[in-house]
């Protein structure tokens, strides 16, 4: 009866310690603005990776060493030609027409002569893979990414992409095969190989990775933006054929670049004033086009 | 007026065609890294040791065809952002000297799996006068969506220079940028160099990350 009345309190106490932790946890996490879930996220990772290295990796790396290449490119084509469809669809929704026909072309080779997509012949004749889902469209017509999401299994995602994921998966084709049974058997086989392609990558990931949660969150939130455009910095540059030149963006993407140019001008302590005062008023132009073109008109 | 600016742009030409055939260092930066890419895959697919994944060979490799035309200061300069000039000069040679022996030990597995991959190079985006470029290209590979792969160059006096290379729509120094930042924050940039240096003591002491066949 003591310690049952003793038990009580205690673990009230704990619990309270633990969300005091989280709460600090997650008040030095927020250091980054793109991940105020971090704590969330990282316990998430830790989960994940708990289960690909019990199950998902080994299975994977079984299948890769065992079954033949020309199996495992059959399985790959298969259910790459599945998405296609979906892919191609969302090229359209984007207004990319050429792009969204070109896939929706390679499904139809792919699914007759390409023998229901065993065969990747459109790749061959020069009609190139796209990766388009529901979040890229959505993103493509300006809707913000949002804070970065560590997904249970499903791995790293954005809220925007997981807002997209529901239509995602209402839209797979392999979701309404029957039986349910052999649709099971068709999704591990899907997933395994998905983690096969990915082996060598992870791999790498884990000996140039210091904190593999930074590396994979940091890598995953550029190639999500560069997927949204295309690999292109806007909508705008991605529909323009004559985009301007990369210099504007190149020097925009590194923001506190330590050579300019505070550190130029203390590279050189022996430059005069006037020639700092010059080195420091040389970037405001080129930083701000826009104020330049206004008067001209 | 429009005469003086004509014989200066002519002059100009003449002096920038002329020093381009002096010097082939001063190549286009595109051209420059086609010539790399072009080189470093017929050696690779060459090279049966290489496709076996010999360390030696591998890293002779990255020796001689890659590394001089990549700059690593700039490199760990931009990942380190506004701690790099708080760090001492010895500071700084030690973080881009380890930073270098982790990104060439993780990235020569890569180089051991070049089978029958293309290369597509993208057109330029660039004006004559730029300092800095993007040179875009994307590797066809036999299975799946393409591998995009950008570099970034800059013009250095010993011609240009890759500082940023772009993986699968991932920047190295934007992916490496906030780990730097949470090392230093956590141990100072001295913490950093040692987190480095002991990383790449357990790189070296194990094989080359051998591809699955």
């Amino acid at each position: 009866m003591m310690q049952a009345a003793n038990k009580r309190p205690s673990s009230w106490r704990s619990i309270a310690l633990v969300a005091v932790a989280v709460s600090t946890l997650s008040a030095c996490a927020t250091n980054n603005p793109r991940d105020p879930l971090e704590p969330f996220n990282r316990t998430m990772f830790k989960f994940n990776d708990a289960v690909d290295q019990a199950a998902l990796k080994p299975a994977a790396t079984v299948y890769k060493r065992a079954t033949p290449s020309f199996v495992q490119t059959g399985v790959n084509n298969f259910f790459g030609n599945l998405a296609d469809v979906w892919t191609g669809l969302n090229n359209l929704m984007q207004g990319k027409g050429e792009a969204g026909m070109s896939d929706l072309t390679r499904v139809s080779l792919n699914s007759t002569f390409g023998l229901l997509g065993l065969l990747d012949i459109a790749s061959e004749a020069g009609l190139k893979k796209h990766n388009e889902d529901f979040g890229q469209t959505l993103g493509y017509w300006g809707v913000p990414s949002g804070p970065y999401v560590m997904l249970p299994i499903l791995g790293p995602s954005t809220v925007r992409d997981t807002a997209g994921l529901p239509v995602d998966i209402a839209a797979d084709p392999w979701g309404y095969t029957t039986p349910v049974s052999s649709r099971n058997v068709g999704t591990a086989l899907r997933v395994v190989d998905q983690r096969a392609t990915y082996l060598d990558a992870t791999n790498l990931m884990e000996e140039a990775a210091l904190d593999r949660y930074e590396f994979v969150r940091d890598s995953y939130l550029q190639r999500r933006k560069g997927q949204v455009f295309d690999g292109e910095s806007s909508r705008k540059n991605m529909n323009d054929k004559d985009a301007p030149a990369d210099a504007k963006s190149i020097k925009a993407a590194y923001a506190d670049d330590p050579a300019l140019p505070a550190a130029a001008a203390a590279a050189t302590p022996a430059a005069t004033p006037a020639d700092a005062a010059a080195a420091t008023t040389v970037t405001p132009p080129a930083a701000a086009p826009v104020s330049s073109e206004t008067p001209a008109k | 007026m429009k005469l003086i600016k004509q014989l200066i742009a002519i002059a100009t030409v003449a002096l920038a065609t002329g020093v381009q055939a002096a010097a082939p260092a001063n190549e286009a930066p595109d051209a420059l890294v086609k010539r790399i890419s072009a080189d470093v895959i017929d050696t690779a697919k060459a090279d049966k040791d290489i496709q076996s994944g010999n360390q030696q060979k591998v890293m002779a490799l990255v020796e001689t065809k890659i590394l001089p035309y990549v700059d690593f200061q700039r490199m760990t300069a931009l990942a380190a952002g506004r701690f790099w000039r708080d760090a001492t000069p010895e500071q700084q040679k030690q973080l881009s000297n380890e930073f270098r022996t982790l990104l060439i030990f993780t990235y020569s597995g890569a180089l051991s799996q070049i089978k029958n991959e293309t290369v597509e190079f993208k057109p330029l985006r660039a004006d004559p006068a730029d300092q800095e470029v993007e040179v875009r290209s994307q590797v066809n590979v036999a299975r799946g969506e393409p591998v995009t792969l950008n570099y970034r160059l800059a013009k250095t006096p010993a011609g240009w220079k890759i500082f940023d290379i772009n993986v699968l729509g991932a920047w190295l120094v934007e992916t490496y940028k906030g780990t730097f930042a949470s090392e230093i924050g956590k141990s100072g940039i001295d913490g950093l160099i040692k987190t480095l240096a002991e990383r790449n003591k357990k790189l070296a002491a194990k094989p080359l990350n051998k591809p699955l066949k």
